[in-house]
């Protein structure tokens, strides 16, 4: 057994030494693989960074109540009767100011992207005072909150970044009438960053809402309290809504494009990883086919096949991992945290969201390298201990 | 043409390596090919967009609904040919992932807005007879297996009934064809009488208007005029040309257009390498080979291209079987199952991909080939 | 051009090749002088790095002198541009190398036809003069061979039979034998003997092998870049 791993260590020896003689085939399969991981990785990370923002916005006890029939708010529409009604239900928490229940009223207005100029859905969201307590780390960042009453409005950071006229001191175009933008908020890297918040009593007359909402948010006393609220909205004949967990809400938002986006980067990754083994099992043929002479002198000096095939695989096996390891550094730098924004066709309006590589993906990455490793050296590995000795010591 | 069966008998040397080349060669062009066609997907509604149609919609957001009255104010503006107005419905068809448009609009209008929807006359007479008509696009009616006479249920979520249900039936009378590749047929058309006096609210709004102007030329100055027209009023109106609104909606969900041309370039550049690779080992095994076709005759030059020509035998045959595959793929349908609007490779890029194919083969070859090039005669011999 | 009525179709005045290794420089032929009638078979002796082949080179085109004038058949080639001295060389040299050098990759046949592709022959004709070089070294019956199937006698004719192809009137010979067995270099030699005696090809071939230049109807020897009629020891 020891005779074993002291010849695969001394063949391993020879063959990494020999790396360098080979090294424009084998940075060419390197840096093939590099590309294949950095693709994949990038790509992934969009789904990742989407799927993330949406799991930021919710919080496991937080629920959201919309009229029943609607899956959305765009779509939703709640009475001021309905939203105090809901507001009041057993199983939301409360603080000094009363329960931690929201109605919110939810519309879309046009600005300009920054990075094309064209217009955008900007949501833009009318809160009553709980909202940012129903946010996970909701805070302003710059300026100050709004003036309830005023028609004064706070803008997510996202939202900020990634469209024009969004600045401190810039205002927004309703109707016949100027918004001025006070203060920037973050809460937490969720959807709400995305958003425009203004007073909703404000929101209200704006657009001749009347007293009416689209949407109660709550926080729940405990993520166990839900069934309780839920049934209890549900048989109360007053109401005809629907309750969601906060979490299921901003799931199902986000189910679509994060599969779509998952299968098609998968679907490429797969083919690109193709190429790149291809071009693996062409750089160890081409090895392998160098060393013919020098393994075929091992094998006649008494060493078996195991540890030549070994040799082999674990050359390549070097390679992938390199070049996963260089790929999944490239698209971190270039990927990891760049911000955009997408439309959330739920919603139909914009969503920003940054690209989101982490160390699940990283991983997967590499793996995915060594797979191109091992199926590109498994070949070439089997055709040289294959090699017929006395053949193989007398070509050049 | 009779340094051909030399540079193909060259290609058989090692064959396995040739093969291995050639297959990441398919790869890139695969993808290339697929690529193509997921980029068209968004990109061919602004292609398609006529140039003398503009949209007009609220100022504040395309949700906001205009007053169905703005129609005949819009058609006196001065360089407005006709105006035609749709409406967003957006039902769900079974369950929310079978999304497609479905919008109101007034039949008559909507084919002379549209000329490129083809619907036969019989059946444009069907619609014109059935209060709850509908037509859906071939692209859409294949989805979902429709035929004439079915009766679709669709779940509003936004336009209640007057009776206060949710569910609308339509019975679909025809079916149109896109006049061109890039034409949308995953669309779903119901008359919009039927959708006013059946829906709870909302009587008398619709969702904004396609305008078709006399002159293309003047489309900026009749875009101004209509938006002039309505300034001040509650309602104000944001018009621009359909292509500039598609690609702004594009625009939107992402810069698709950047995302693919990225993966694509990373695509290449592995290929590159594999490719370029496979030609620097065929020139140096073959150095002598090389100075013996120098020593009876061939000119540097001549070498050169010879190199060059082993480096677009293996690219072509590889481009075009890669271009074929996924041309086939792309026919099998797209991979959202049916929510892209179109999903075909443009000639435009068969051609760019023929082009990448010259280029692959040239880059990938001409290092070798130089130094194909410049070897001496009398040192290569020697070794 | 010069006019030359005489005999003489090569021609070498004061030609010298410099090689550098390192800062040194190493003068191979030293001002050397050659002439060599038409229809001759000059085997050309001497010791290794002697610059036998580097004459060789030098007379067929494939290398340009540092100094001195190459003629053959009354023409300078030691000046022409790259591109004219190929074309000069698949006009007027056949090469027979040591190791035969064909391309693994052709047919006898094809490998015969190389040269004729630099030519403005049809297909039809370009097939026709090859296998009539073929025959005339014997392997016409072995066209459809691959150099690896065929023996190193064998393949040596081939490759006499792609130096003949294009009727060259010079034909230069690097060892043609060195690679043989003595039978085989044996029946080379004779075919070049005939080539010589029978279709007036002047050739002249480097050799090692007292022997083979005992075929030739004069024998140089090269030391130190110093021709000479007798072997220097």
């Amino acid at each position: 057994m020891f005779n074993w791993f002291s010849q695969v260590i001394s063949v391993i020896g020879f063959s990494i030494r020999s790396i360098p003689q080979r090294k424009g085939s084998s940075i060419a399969a390197l840096l093939g693989i590099a590309g294949v991981v950095a693709v994949m990785v990038g790509v992934l990370s969009i789904a990742q960074g989407i799927a993330r923002t949406m799991e930021s916005s919710a919080g496991g006890d937080n629920a959201v109540v919309l009229r029943s029939g609607s899956d959305t708010e765009m779509m939703s529409g709640l009475g001021g009767d309905e939203a105090r009604i809901i507001g009041e239900a057993p199983g939301i928490a409360r603080d000094d100011s009363g329960t931690l229940a929201s109605p919110e009223l939810f519309v879309i207005i046009n600005l300009p992207m920054r990075t094309t100029g064209t217009d955008a859905n900007v949501p833009l969201r009318g809160v009553l005072s709980q909202a940012p307590k129903i946010r996970n780390d909701f805070k302003i960042v710059d300026g100050r909150m709004f003036e309830w009453g005023l028609n004064e409005v706070i803008v997510g950071s996202g939202a900020t970044e990634q469209f024009t006229g969004l600045e401190i001191g810039s205002s927004i175009e309703v109707g016949q009438e100027q918004w001025p933008v006070v203060g920037i908020f973050e809460a937490g890297g969720g959807v709400a960053e995305s958003e425009i918040w203004v007073d909703a009593s404000v929101l209200q007359s704006a657009y001749r809402r009347g007293n009416s909402y689209q949407s109660v948010y709550a926080k729940l006393t405990a993520p166990a309290a839900f069934d309780e609220f839920r049934d209890n909205l549900t048989s109360d004949p007053r109401l005809n809504v629907k309750a969601m967990r906060e979490t299921d809400y901003y799931a199902a938002q986000s189910e679509m494009v994060y599969n779509l986006i998952t299968g098609l980067g998968t679907l490429i990754a797969v083919i690109m990883g193709l190429g790149a083994i291809f071009g693996a099992l062409n750089t160890m043929y081409t090895a392998v086919s160098a060393r013919t002479r020098e393994i075929a002198t091992l094998r006649a000096l008494g060493f078996h096949s195991g540890p030549v095939i070994i040799s082999v695989l674990s050359e390549s096996l070097l390679l992938a991992c390199m070049g996963g390891l260089i790929g999944a550094a490239l698209a971190w730098l270039a990927f990891d945290g760049f911000r955009t924004a997408t439309l959330n066709w739920s919603s139909f309006s914009a969503i920003t969201f940054s690209f989101d590589v982490n160390f699940s993906l990283l991983l997967q990455g590499i793996v995915f390298a060594l797979v191109i490793g091992l199926v590109g050296g498994l070949f070439p590995a089997v055709r040289a201990a294959r090699q017929p000795v006395a053949h193989a010591l007398r070509e050049l | 043409m009779k340094y051909l069966y030399l540079i193909f008998s060259s290609l058989k040397r090692k064959k396995l390596r040739t093969g291995l080349t050639i297959l990441s060669i398919v790869v890139a062009f695969l993808l290339f090919g697929y690529l193509s066609a997921i980029r068209q997907a968004f990109a061919a509604g602004v292609e398609v967009a006529g140039a003398d149609r503009l949209i007009v919609r609220h100022k504040v957001s395309i949700i906001q609904l205009l007053p169905q009255s703005y129609e005949s104010r819009i058609e006196q503006v001065e360089g407005v040919d006709n105006a035609a107005h749709s409406t967003w419905f957006g039902g769900i068809y079974q369950e929310p992932r079978n999304f497609f448009a479905q919008m109101p609009v007034v039949p008559e209008e909507l084919f002379d807005m549209y000329p490129e929807y083809v619907l036969s006359d019989e059946q444009k007479k069907a619609w014109l007879a059935t209060r709850s008509g509908a037509i859906a696009g071939r692209g859409l009616a294949e989805r979902f297996g429709w035929k004439l006479g079915d009766r679709i249920p669709i779940n509003a979520t936004i336009w209640s009934k007057k009776d206060g249900g949710r569910t609308w039936e339509f019975d679909l009378v025809g079916i149109y064809d896109g006049a061109e590749k890039g034409t949308d047929t995953s669309q779903f058309f119901f008359r919009y009488d039927f959708f006013d006096e059946t829906r709870a609210f909302g009587e008398g709004l619709v969702g904004w208007y396609t305008v078709r102007v006399s002159d293309p030329d003047a489309a900026a100055e009749v875009a101004a005029a209509i938006d002039a027209e309505f300034a001040n009023s509650p309602s104000e109106t944001k018009s621009e040309p359909e292509g500039a609104f598609i690609q702004g909606f594009a625009n939107q969900i992402g810069n698709i257009g950047f995302i693919i041309m990225s993966i694509m370039s990373a695509v290449f550049f592995t290929i590159l390498l594999v490719a370029g690779n496979t030609m620097a080992y065929t020139v140096r095994e073959r150095t002598g080979e090389l100075a013996v076709l120098k020593a009876i005759g061939f000119t540097d030059r001549g070498v050169l291209s010879l190199v060059l020509g082993e480096s677009l035998a293996l690219t072509l045959v590889g481009g075009a079987i890669g271009l074929g595959l996924s041309w086939l793929l792309v026919s099998m349908g797209d991979p959202t199952q049916g929510s892209l609007p179109v999903f075909y490779i443009p000639t435009r890029d068969i051609f760019l991909g023929l082009l990448l194919i010259a280029a692959t083969a040239f880059v990938a070859g001409i290092i070798p080939a130089l130094q194909a090039q410049k070897l001496q005669i009398a040192d290569a011999l020697r070794r | 051009m010069t006019d030359n009525s005489d005999n003489i179709l090569v021609r070498a005045q004061g030609v010298d090749k410099v090689f550098k290794r390192g800062s040194e420089e190493i003068h191979v032929l030293g001002g050397l002088d050659l002439e060599i009638p038409r229809g001759e078979f000059l085997a050309l002796m001497g010791p290794s790095g002697s610059g036998k082949s580097t004459l060789l080179n030098l007379v067929g085109g494939l290398d340009r002198p540092s100094e001195g004038v190459v003629e053959v058949g009354g023409k300078r080639i030691d000046k022409l541009s790259e591109r004219k001295l190929a074309a000069w060389r698949a006009r007027h040299v056949g090469l027979v190398f040591q190791f035969y050098n064909l391309m693994p990759v052709l047919s006898a046949l094809k490998n015969v036809e190389l040269p004729l592709l630099l030519t403005r022959l049809s297909k039809a004709e370009r097939k026709k003069r090859a296998n009539v070089a073929l025959d005339i070294v014997g392997l016409a019956h072995r066209a459809g061979h691959y150099p690896r199937q065929l023996s190193g006698g064998e393949q040596q004719r081939t490759g006499i039979a792609r130096a003949i192809v294009t009727d060259p009137t010079l034909l230069l010979c690097d060892e043609p034998t060195g690679d043989l067995d003595r039978k085989s270099g044996d029946e080379i030699l004779d075919l070049l003997q005939a080539l010589n005696q029978e279709q007036g090809k002047t050739i002249i071939m480097v050799t090692h092998d007292i022997h083979a230049a005992e075929r030739a109807t004069r024998t140089l020897y090269l030391n130190k870049g110093r021709l000479s009629t007798e072997p220097v020891d």
